[in-house]
Formats: structure tokens, C-alpha cells, sequence
């Protein structure tokens, strides 16, 4: 699995990071940064949750 | 068949519930036969589309041709807005569209980060308990929601702007106003005037002397690159504390019930926090109390699966309908805190405007839920269920009072 995320976009809602913190952060402006762009295989499916729950869709997963 | 004889054939907007914990009978039908479809609005008698499924309103919202500027003909209010305040009023965050939306908004998301509301969790605990202490003193039976349910976010959200607990009666009583959707246009000017005024001395001492809180952040943060002025910062504020308040607190109160009213849910919730956090979506999902609050305008036509929006008419994207689609919540009308897609509701919306709040909401939840029954097993309704008096015409969903006992 590849994450990739579009930070230009980001509304702050939050919901990565409080599901896969060891994924995603925020800056201090509040903006996702990701920490992973290849999460091992145990958080493959938070993070697929991550990229639907995201409101502006800008979680790119490849698989 | 002429628009007019078209327009008497269209049902009204709210609909009424039948039953306090289920969205109107209505909406099912409409998943079905009509997802997209129009209605006349009871607050002033104009149509407007109705989006009930939750991949539409998910569409809907996500879709950069709505605008939620709240002064183009056609959007649809649910406020008698008397006219010449419409013209002056200054937009919020919530009815602005980008680039200024975007603007407010990254102003303001370093305030709720994730860490930051992670941070808050010791304060909303000691406010938590210290209510907890007060109902145990006084005995039962009390009312929960002025209690319990409105002073912790109230206390929460004041601290967080910088606003002086002490004059809670007040801004909570114009804020309630505000809410309501069976109040005069000359009653929901005077809640919006009152709150002003107040604000308005509150950010002018602010600009004088800042503090160490959110209004004072953005004040400084705006003289150094501005984007809004005076009347925008106390429009801001009005929007955060009017927002921190009555959407939280009857999460509260409808979250203690929903789960009173199921005790072998609430049992499990006792015997094993860490089903809490699912308790939370759960509970926010199968209420949805902000159900139209996600009012657009289509900026051009738009074609969701056959149907063409114009443009220029009025959207609402119902979030309790959209949580109730049993394509994707099975057994929808059914609560249940273990169910594994809860997550997946649209009770803070979608898109861009998605509530800024929601994982300070989740927390305070969380730890009012918890605590409570942790503190008061034995917490029970003081009256029937059948006397509880529910906010059918309010914008956000509620019960007025909570008598409980133990």
C-alpha cells in the first residue's frame, strides 16, 4: 500500500489522526502530514477507512 | 400541469416525527422512490431539493459548484430572516464560500488539532466532575441538561474562547434563540443584535488587551495579515460560541436517554470503556441532530443520477436521513453501539464546511458518557419517557429537559 495526501486541500477535520496517528499528522498550522507512506500491513485497513471518512478526499491510496 | 398547481403538490419542510428517536417516517420513502426531491419550506413557503441518501449527500456537499452564501436568491432559509438584516449581515464561516472560507478557516484549525483537543482532556474532566459533584450534593432528582449538559460544553467552549463564564445565563439564552425555528423575525434579530453587542465589547477589550485564547490568537494573527475586520472577528466569535453550545449539549442529553433507554447497551458501555468511542459515532449517527443544517445553493445545473438541480435553487443535504440509508448502515433505526460502520455518518457533515469542532465534540462526549456512568450507576429517568417535551421545531435536535434520579 502507497498513501499520499494533497496537504493544499486539507480542511483540518481531523479524523486521520485520530485514526492512525502512526500514519498521519498536523503541522502546527493544523494542516496532514503524513509520517508513512507505506504503513505496514495491520493498518492497511484504517487507513482505507482514513481516505473514505476524509471530507474532501484527499487521501490517494495504491495498493 | 402549471409550476404553481406543482408547487401545492410538494410536502413541507421540516417534517414531523413520529417518534423521538427515529427521523420523520418520510425520509425512508424518499430514499426510496425520491432521492432527490422538492419540498416547500414552512418558514417562508419556498421550494427547495431535499438529498436524503447518503451517497447524495455526500455528493452534494463535496461538490465545489454549491455555495453556502447564505444571501443568493434561492438558498434556502429556515429562519425568518427579516429582509433588511439579510442585506447587511456579515457572512460566517459556515455561509462563506472560498477563497474567503478557506482563509477563516486556516485561521482557525490550529485550535482544534488533534493534539490540542488530546491536551484539553484533563480540563473537560475536572469541569466534568466537578458538575458530577454539585448533582451528587444536591440529590435527585435534577435536571440533566441544566445541570450537566449545558454548563460542560458552555464551560468548555468559553474557556476556549476567552469569554467569561459568568455571563453564561445570558449568550445561552440568545444562543437557544437562535436556534429555534418557530421564533419571529423580529425575536431571532434581537438574539443575533444582543449576542453582537456583547461580543463586540468583549473583542474591542480583546484588541486592547489580548489574552492567551482563541479570539486573542486570531486577533493578533489578523494584524498581521488581514482578512477580517472588526464586524468579521465578532461574527467569527458569535459562530464558535453559539456552535460550541447547543449542538454538544443536546448530544448530551439524547446520548444519556438513547442509552437509558437501552440498558444492555449501556451495561456493556459500563462494564468496558473502551467501547465508548464507538458508543460516541454510534449515538451521533442515530440522532443526527443537525439534520438540515447543511442548507446550498447550486452555483450551476447540476445532474445527480438523472436529476438536474438548476441553478440557482435552494439544497438541503439531510444528514439524519443520510444516516439512516440501510445501504449503509443495515438495520439503521436500530441503536447500536458495537456497530462497526458508525464512523461512516455525516452527523458533522461533509466537505469542506465539515464541523471544525468535531473531535473536541467526540472528547467531551466521550468523557461526559463515561463519567456519568461511572459515577452514577444507578442513573435513572425521573419521568416517564412519554413526558419529556423533544425540539421539534428547533435547527438542532433536542429534548428541553432531562429529569433524572438515582
Amino acid at each position: 500500500m502507497r498513501v499520499s495526501v494533497d496537504p493544499d486541500r486539507c480542511v483540518s477535520a481531523g479524523q486521520c489522526v485520530m485514526l492512525a496517528p502512526d500514519v498521519f499528522d498536523q503541522d502546527d498550522d493544523g494542516i496532514v502530514t503524513l509520517l508513512q507512506a507505506e504503513p505496514p500491513a495491520e493498518l492497511h485497513t484504517v487507513v482505507r477507512q482514513t481516505a473514505s471518512l476524509c471530507p474532501v478526499r484527499l487521501i490517494q491510496i495504491t495498493e | 400541469m402549471t409550476q404553481d398547481h406543482l408547487a401545492t403538490e410538494l410536502p413541507n419542510f421540516p417534517m414531523t416525527r413520529t417518534c423521538p428517536f427515529s427521523p420523520p417516517a418520510q425520509y425512508a420513502k424518499l430514499r426510496e422512490s425520491e432521492p432527490l426531491s422538492q419540498a416547500v419550506l414552512k418558514v417562508t413557503g419556498k421550494p427547495a431539493w431535499l438529498v436524503t441518501t447518503h451517497e447524495h449527500v455526500k455528493a452534494v456537499l463535496g461538490d465545489s459548484r454549491v455555495s453556502s452564501n447564505l444571501k443568493l436568491p434561492g438558498y434556502p432559509h429556515q429562519f425568518h430572516i427579516p429582509e433588511e438584516m439579510l442585506r447587511e449581515v456579515r457572512l460566517m464561516l459556515l455561509s462563506m464560500d472560498p477563497p474567503d472560507h478557506t482563509a477563516q478557516r486556516r485561521y482557525l484549525i490550529p485550535e482544534f488539532t488533534a493534539r490540542r483537543m488530546r491536551a484539553l482532556r484533563p480540563r473537560i474532566q475536572e469541569i466534568v466532575d466537578a458538575r458530577i459533584d454539585a448533582i451528587l450534593a444536591a440529590g435527585g432528582p435534577v435536571d440533566l441538561v441544566s445541570a450537566l449538559a449545558l454548563p460542560v460544553p458552555s464551560l468548555v467552549i468559553c474557556e476556549l474562547l476567552g469569554v467569561p463564564y459568568e455571563d453564561h445565563p445570558q449568550f445561552e439564552e440568545w444562543s437557544a434563540l437562535m436556534m429555534n425555528h418557530d421564533i419571529s423575525p423580529e425575536e431571532y434579530g434581537a438574539a443575533v443584535v444582543g449576542l453582537d453587542m456583547y461580543l463586540d465589547k468583549l473583542i474591542t477589550a480583546k484588541e486592547a488587551e489580548p489574552g492567551d485564547d482563541l479570539i486573542s490568537r486570531f486577533i493578533e494573527k489578523n494584524r498581521e495579515e488581514p482578512i477580517a475586520d472588526h464586524t468579521d472577528i465578532v461574527t467569527m466569535a458569535r459562530l464558535m460560541l453559539v456552535g460550541g453550545h447547543e449542538t454538544t449539549a443536546n448530544m448530551i442529553s439524547l446520548g444519556v436517554l438513547g442509552l437509558l433507554e437501552h440498558p444492555e447497551q449501556l451495561d456493556a458501555v459500563k462494564a468496558d470503556p473502551e467501547l465508548l468511542p464507538g458508543a460516541v459515532e454510534e449515538l451521533l449517527r442515530f440522532f443526527s441532530i443537525s439534520d438540515s443544517g447543511t442548507a446550498r445553493v447550486a452555483l450551476e445545473d447540476i445532474e445527480l443520477d438523472g436529476v438536474v438541480i438548476k441553478a440557482g435553487e435552494g439544497i438541503l443535504s439531510l444528514n439524519n436521513s443520510a444516516n439512516h440509508d440501510e445501504s449503509v448502515f443495515p438495520d439503521a433505526d436500530t441503536l447500536d453501539i458495537r456497530r462497526e460502520e458508525a464512523r461512516s455518518h455525516l452527523a458533522f457533515g461533509y466537505g469542506i464546511h465539515q464541523c471544525i469542532g468535531q473531535n473536541l465534540a467526540r472528547i467531551e462526549l466521550e468523557i461526559v458518557y463515561g463519567t456519568l456512568f461511572r459515577r452514577i450507576p444507578g442513573l435513572k429517568l425521573a419521568v416517564p419517557m412519554s413526558e419529556l417535551r423533544f425540539k421539534d421545531e428547533a435547527l438542532v435536535y433536542g429534548v428541553h429537559e432531562l429529569p433524572v434520579t438515582w
